[in-house]
């Protein structure tokens, strides 16, 4: 047993924590205030190799394994985990299509991710269906030599700026997950009309909203697997994909430890920092034990997929103990800062914004809970 | 076109340094090392050059330990060619260093065209390789260099002196530029370029194949200790209006018999 990365694995890490330090964090709390894209910043980061890991090497990608996907998404998470969120949706979006798309299919969708800067968009969620995907109501309509999308997407990441969707429907709702579909999408297809950018909590900078297919006419040919097999690809998808997401809380939870110790060690109350205080050093201590634990986690379930071992309970409970943790971490930070961490000029207050979130997306910590006792009760 | 940057692997900016055990040293075990950060300066003007010349070598050597090649990879990683690493103590003089480094030049066979360097390295801030090394390998040098134009085999280098002014200095290549901040933005070592750096040769060498031995030391360190702790100040009262005549007068007295300042 070994836990301690590779020296290529820790350069990549130390690539991307310089990014994040240089690139991100300066200009994260203004971009959270106003809601800016990170355009420029996302496209220095694809033209570093830090976005699109999931890409396949004889697909013109790094092929970089799972583990060092998440090595690198923990570390841009440190930097801001809204810009985080845009870059892994492309991850998101296109695992798919690494999963459960042809060698033909990957060659048109994959490869132009590796030679142009693009942004992808995974569509699941609808208006009345979150925690209940199968229950979806897009529709995906035989039209002889072309498939018809109709249906409303709702919290789609990157959607305002996608070259790229891939959208579930159904080809009948009384199927359930039987009839689930999965289709690429190409932004620029007739039909598809954005809704407003959603006002968020956090990850602000991240671009959310909701999507409406109208008649949107695609090729027979886009359709990853055969009719009925979107279910399983999406439940692969999310395999893949949550040790990525519990990255992002590992990052964030990481940052706010290390603000945390920080301003510890130059707060002076009652004479002394506010370190040498046993109530804070408790926190502190709590937080160091919980990120570390996040992260044996989430490297784990990482590894996992890597070994081609089925990894859904643990990347479960990666996801939720990732994210219920940067939630409380991020909480005791604005507690530590007291009053200075609740106001807008110190970083902890978007820290701790941004956490909530990661308990929700991609399966909430509830939803993970779910799928753990399902699989512990088996 | 063959062209040499010398680089250093020094303590992070964060490291607090400490001495080691027997004081002979600073406490290495748990330093996190980095590239100068003046070196990655001369790195990126050296990739410039590269960039508009695709014809022309880029070698990064570095004298000092083998134990950790950060510096040596992450300029591989941000374009060079090759490497050359030239194993030695961390303590080297900076007499020695230049010797190594103008040997280890003269080995790898090649002319150097031009030789980058850092200004200075941020751990000993001694500021002299650049210019001992110019003078071992018989070529002009300019030094603090912010603006650098290269023509052919003219050199316009640029470097800024006292009070904001800059002086512009021609001189032909080959030549010695020690690079300052300002004179460009360095690049990010890549992803594919980390992985591409693997494959990259690096050749090692001893300070004995380089031709230096302990003889060329012009500077033994005796020894590393950190500065005594500053006592904390004394204080006297003045509040008592009718005291403050003495209070004075014992302040002025110890300022002329202990502080000696007066």
């Amino acid at each position: 047993m070994d836990f301690a990365i590779s020296p290529e694995q820790k350069e990549i890490q130390e690539l991307a924590l310089k990014f994040a330090r240089n690139e991100m964090i300066p200009v994260a709390q203004e971009m959270d205030e106003h809601g800016t894209f990170p355009m420029d910043i996302f496209k220095k980061a694809w033209e570093l190799g830090l976005c699109n890991t999931c890409i396949p090497a004889e697909y013109g990608g790094t092929g970089f394994t799972s583990l060092d996907g998440v090595i690198i998404s923990e570390a841009l998470a440190y930097g801001c985990m809204g810009m985080n969120t845009s870059f892994m949706a492309n991850d998101l979006a296109l695992l798919p299509i690494v999963i459960g798309g042809t060698d033909a299919q990957k060659k048109k969708f994959l490869t132009p991710f590796t030679e142009k800067f693009q942004i992808a968009s995974f569509c699941l969620t609808e208006p009345g269906n979150g925690s209940d995907a199968a229950g979806l109501k897009t529709t995906i309509k035989d039209g002889g030599d072309h498939w018809i999308i109709n249906g409303e997407k709702m919290w789609i990441t990157n959607a305002g700026h996608a070259d790229l969707f891939v959208v579930y429907g159904t080809v009948d709702t009384a199927l359930k997950h039987k009839g689930i579909c999965a289709v690429v999408v190409e932004g620029k297809t007739p039909g598809i009309e954005l809704g407003k950018k959603e006002d968020k909590m956090g990850h602000r900078s991240s671009d959310t909203r909701g999507v409406r297919f109208n008649n949107v006419k695609v090729p027979k040919d886009n359709m990853l697997g055969a009719v009925g097999e979107g279910w399983t690809i999406a439940m692969k998808t999310l395999d893949h994909s949550r040790p990525l997401v519990a990255s992002s809380a590992l990052g964030g939870a990481w940052h706010a430890l290390d603000l945390s110790i920080n301003y510890a060690k130059e707060r002076v109350q009652f004479g002394v920092t506010i370190s040498k205080h046993q109530a804070v050093q408790f926190m502190i201590a709590e937080m160091a034990m919980k990120v570390e634990a996040a992260r044996l986690l989430v490297y784990k379930a990482a590894w996992m997929c890597d070994q081609h071992m089925k990894n859904t309970e643990v990347a479960s409970y990666a996801k939720a103990f990732a994210a219920d943790s940067c939630m409380q971490i991020t909480t005791d930070a604005v507690q530590i800062y007291g009053g200075y961490g609740y106001s807008k000029e110190y970083p902890v207050e978007k820290l701790m914004r941004d956490a909530k979130l990661i308990q929700i997306y991609e399966g909430t910590s509830q939803i993970q809970r779910l799928v753990i006792a399902r699989e512990v009760l088996k | 076109m063959n062209i040499f940057v010398c680089v250093k692997q020094v303590p992070d900016t964060e490291t607090k340094v400490t001495p080691n055990a027997d004081g002979s040293f600073i406490e290495t075990s748990s330093i996190k090392w980095i590239m100068n950060p003046y070196d990655e300066f001369a790195v990126e003007q050296a990739l410039l050059i590269k960039q508009a010349n695709p014809a022309a070598n880029v070698t990064v050597v570095r004298v000092g330990s083998v134990k950790d090649t950060e510096a040596l990879r992450t300029a591989m990683a941000m374009g060079a060619d090759d490497g050359i690493l030239v194993e030695a103590g961390d303590n080297l003089d900076s007499f020695s260093i230049a010797k190594a480094l103008k040997g280890a030049i003269e080995k790898s066979g090649k002319t150097a065209d031009l030789v980058f360097a850092g200004k200075q390295a941020i751990d000993d801030d001694c500021l002299q390789v650049p210019q001992i090394l110019a003078q071992m390998l018989n070529l002009p040098s300019v030094a603090v260099v912010v603006g650098f134009e290269l023509n052919g085999t003219a050199v316009k280098a640029k470097r800024e002196v006292e009070g904001g002014a800059l002086e512009v200095y021609e001189v032909a290549t080959p030549c010695v530029i020690a690079c300052n901040k300002g004179l460009n933005t360095p690049r990010y070592a890549s992803l594919p370029g980390i992985m591409k750096a693997k494959k990259k040769p690096l050749a090692q060498h001893s300070l004995a194949d380089v031709g230096v031995s302990d003889a060329d030391r012009r500077v033994k360190y005796s020894g590393f200790r950190l500065p005594p702790e500053k006592p904390a100040g004394k204080k006297y009262d003045a509040t008592d209006a009718g005291k403050q005549r003495d209070v004075v007068a014992q302040v002025v007295g110890l300022l002329r018999t202990e502080a000696k300042i007066i």
